[in-house]
């Protein structure tokens, strides 16, 4: 058990460092073989007025002009413990991870996506919670009642959720319970929860119960799927002839099987938001990374897209990593393998 | 359907033979016991109290009782027989038309006896046995008849009510033990919810008693194996465990339904004697349901082979193996492997296949395959045979004179049996 947590945390190092190989290959390594100089690089660094004299101190200041493998090695070094940078007057300190400075703020990336960070995290936490509940209680009442009513329209909604885009049933949410009755905060409010947690949750209702529908959707058909598969077992016959009560058979025995497979969804999923609810944030302007990352890509601004990047790569492997070691808590299979 | 001439057996003189039969051997059965006499049932000496708990088990037992009056019905007569199967019909709806799983079918059984149920596939043992344990529910089954247990109607009963019987007063173990353990939950864990949802123990004491049962059955280093996942145990363990789990609340009736066919050969054999040590011991009833003629060679004390959702021939082991009169029986013994015969012999099949129990052949249903149809004029295509007494205790659902049956049996298939004549048809 511990020999396999501790393989499974060195795999997630290693692509960890496979990933921000990658990463820096693309977002410099591609340009320079693509033909831009390193004075180009640099243009992005100084105002529109700049001269090609202030541009080519610029790249030579940034270290643009130093072999590939070096900028590689600064680049991971500022990763793993920060940085000092000389801009000129004063030196600024960048701490770690430094994924470098904004070309728009002039300021570190990294404190940025931090200031962003809780926001995503509300958004995909609740949201988590809302839909994993919702769905797999739907997905077990229509697999216990195949076929009735009850089966039939949730299946119904169900299809409808997945099909539905966030901007859609955001703005559907939006017009009716904030503009039109006046029920839930309009876009854009968010209240750190530290500020005050019922406002925190008011505001953010919206945007869970949006993500939540469509993620609920996909986990309901699932749930529903795995029990009627489950409820079919042998070892649920057994259960029942040992004289359980029905409720017992399906929520102990039957239960415990689907939810497997769906932990590990479950993961996957909560650190792919974390990564940045990119639509959902846009809809409700809520300032999380997803927000960060429109708002880095639209402006060209590289070292944040960088950033976020490389933050979202991070959640998405430890939410495996999580996974990974959550299956074989519950799977007592997996432990031997 | 016809079934003019199905009647269930009632008031059948309770005789059971007096020792356990030995079909490999020639002695008549002489002397017939009332089962009350033997030791080893269900109350007397042969029970053994576990864990100083059996005062506080019997205690949670519910008593038989004012549900006779209540029930409805021609039979509702309380049978002398501690299990009273009476006319039992379980039917499946289906797109394709209305399958009738068990058709009419009534046997009994006494305290702290074994009845083996053998029949092909499709012959309705394991549906049978399903609706015993009120196991039938959501699969839309339609099932009528009576089913008494201890004096008690189950067929009549509310589900919940069924549901407080089983595990306690019944219980069974499956075919597949790797496949009816739960494979998330430890071996331990399961038997001792088996054991809490009927008795008011704590986990400390579920948990030794587990312990307890699974050195019964035979589990080495029980109080370490006790924490093991079912896919840490090997087939025949799995199997003990089921056993365990089954046994956890004593129960006066416990259904094997082919407790070794998914077993290696090996195993087989000690699984076997560890159900008949374990039922001497606890003094269960025991229905063993196999298409293994072996298997209820070594434990069944009476036999009910069954055909097509129907009886075909029902007495003790003796009769079934020493004097059986039904043509399918015969086929059934024709086709089963036996050391004693030389290597170079074949088995002898049974010509044709099951029919299907959509639609079912008019009249006896086994008729299509059975090679002394002609005999008796064509009765077999359009009457459905009863289960009549041809001798004392055993019952044969066969068209053909009682004479011609004995005379096919000691002139024809005896001596092919015996190995004389072996070409096969």
């Amino acid at each position: 058990m511990i020999a396999y947590i501790i393989r499974r945390i060195l795999v997630a190092i290693l692509l960890m460092f496979i990933i921000i190989a990658v990463t820096f290959s693309i977002f410099f390594l591609v340009p320079r073989l693509a033909g831009a100089s390193p004075d180009d690089l640099a243009s992005r660094y100084v105002g529109r007025t700049a001269g090609a004299e202030q541009i080519h101190a610029t790249a030579e200041r940034l270290g643009f002009n130093d072999p590939l493998p070096v900028q590689y090695g600064r680049f991971v070094k500022g990763l793993v413990a920060g940085e000092d940078r000389d801009l000129g007057p004063i030196t600024e300190h960048c701490p770690a991870p430094c994924f470098g400075y904004s070309y728009v703020t002039q300021s570190p990336v990294w404190p940025e996506l931090l200031d962003r960070l809780p926001v995503t995290i509300s958004l995909a936490a609740g949201a988590a919670v809302l839909w994993l509940f919702g769905g797999v209680t739907i997905g077990i009442i229509s697999a216990q009642r195949r076929g009735t009513v009850f089966d039939r329209a949730s299946m119904g909604v169900a299809l409808a959720g997945v099909s539905m885009p966030i901007f859609f049933t955001g703005l559907l949410l939006l017009t009716i319970f904030s503009y039109k009755l006046g029920l839930t905060a309009p876009g854009g409010s968010y209240t750190p929860f530290q500020v005050n947690p019922a406002r925190w949750a008011y505001d953010l209702i919206l945007p869970w119960v949006a993500l939540a529908f469509l993620y609920a959707a996909g986990y309901a058909r699932l749930t529903r799927a795995g029990m009627l598969e489950t409820m079919n077992e042998d070892y649920i016959r057994t259960a029942r002839a040992k004289g359980l009560p029905e409720r017992r058979v399906v929520l102990k025995h039957g239960l415990r099987s689907t939810l497997t497979p769906i932990v590990t969804i479950f993961g996957l999923d909560l650190g792919l938001l974390l990564g940045g609810a990119i639509l959902t944030e846009s809809t409700f302007s809520l300032p999380g990374i997803g927000k960060y990352a429109v708002d880095a890509v639209t402006n060209n601004d590289l070292p944040k897209v960088l950033g976020v990047t490389l933050v979202a790569a991070f959640f998405v492997i430890f939410a495996s990593l999580v996974v990974d070691i959550l299956y074989a808590v519950i799977d007592p299979q997996v432990r031997l393998g | 359907m016809t079934d003019a001439g199905q009647q269930p057996p009632r008031r059948r003189p309770a005789a059971e033979p007096a020792q356990r039969s030995q079909p490999a051997g020639s002695a008549e059965p002489t002397d017939w016991l009332q089962p009350t006499d033997l030791p080893g049932t269900a109350d007397g000496p042969g029970r053994v109290d576990r864990a100083g708990q059996g005062s506080h088990r019997r205690h949670h037992r519910r008593e038989a009782g004012p549900l006779l009056e209540d029930h409805p019905g021609p039979h509702a007569a309380p049978p002398d027989r501690f299990l009273e199967v009476r006319d039992l019909r379980v039917r499946f709806p289906t797109h394709d038309g209305l399958v009738r799983s068990v058709d009419g079918l009534s046997f009994g059984l006494e305290r702290g006896r074994t009845l083996g149920i053998v029949g092909e596939s499709g012959s309705g043992k394991s549906v049978t046995s399903l609706a015993i344990m009120g196991l039938h529910e959501k699969t839309g089954a339609k099932i009528s008849g009576e089913i008494w247990l201890d004096g008690e109607e189950l067929l009549g009963m509310s589900s919940e009510e069924v549901r407080q019987r089983r595990g306690q007063k019944m219980a069974m173990i499956f075919q597949d033990p790797l496949s009816s353990l739960h494979p998330y939950y430890k071996v331990g864990d399961q038997i001792i919810e088996a054991y809490r949802i009927h008795v008011d123990a704590t986990k400390k004491q579920a948990r030794k008693h587990a312990i307890d049962l699974l050195g019964r059955v035979g589990i080495p280093q029980p109080a370490k194996r006790v924490d093991d996942y079912p896919h840490q145990f090997s087939g025949g363990m799995r199997q003990r465990a089921m056993i365990a789990m089954a046994l956890s609340c004593d129960p006066s009736l416990l259904i094997a339904d082919e407790p070794t066919t998914a077993l290696d050969v090996t195993v087989q054999a000690e699984i076997l004697d560890l159900i008949r040590d374990l039922q001497s011991e606890f003094g269960s009833a025991v229905i063993i349901i196999t298409h293994d003629l072996g298997v209820v060679a070594e434990l069944a004390d009476t036999i009910l082979v069954m055909y097509a959702g129907r009886g075909a021939e029902y007495g003790s082991a003796e009769d079934i193996f020493h004097r059986p009169q039904h043509p399918y029986t015969w086929g059934l013994l024709g086709s089963m492997p036996r050391l004693d015969r030389t290597g170079a012999e074949r088995l002898i099949p049974i010509p044709g296949t099951p029919p299907s129990l959509i639609r079912m052949p008019p009249g006896c249903a086994f008729h299509p395959r059975c090679r002394y149809e002609e005999l008796n004029g064509g009765l077999s295509s359009t009457e459905v045979p009863a289960m009549i007494e041809a001798e004392p205790g055993h019952q044969v659902a066969c068209h053909l004179p009682v004479e011609t049956r004995r005379r096919i049996w000691e002139t024809e298939i005896k001596p092919q049996l015996a190995g004389e004549r072996t070409e096969a048809r």
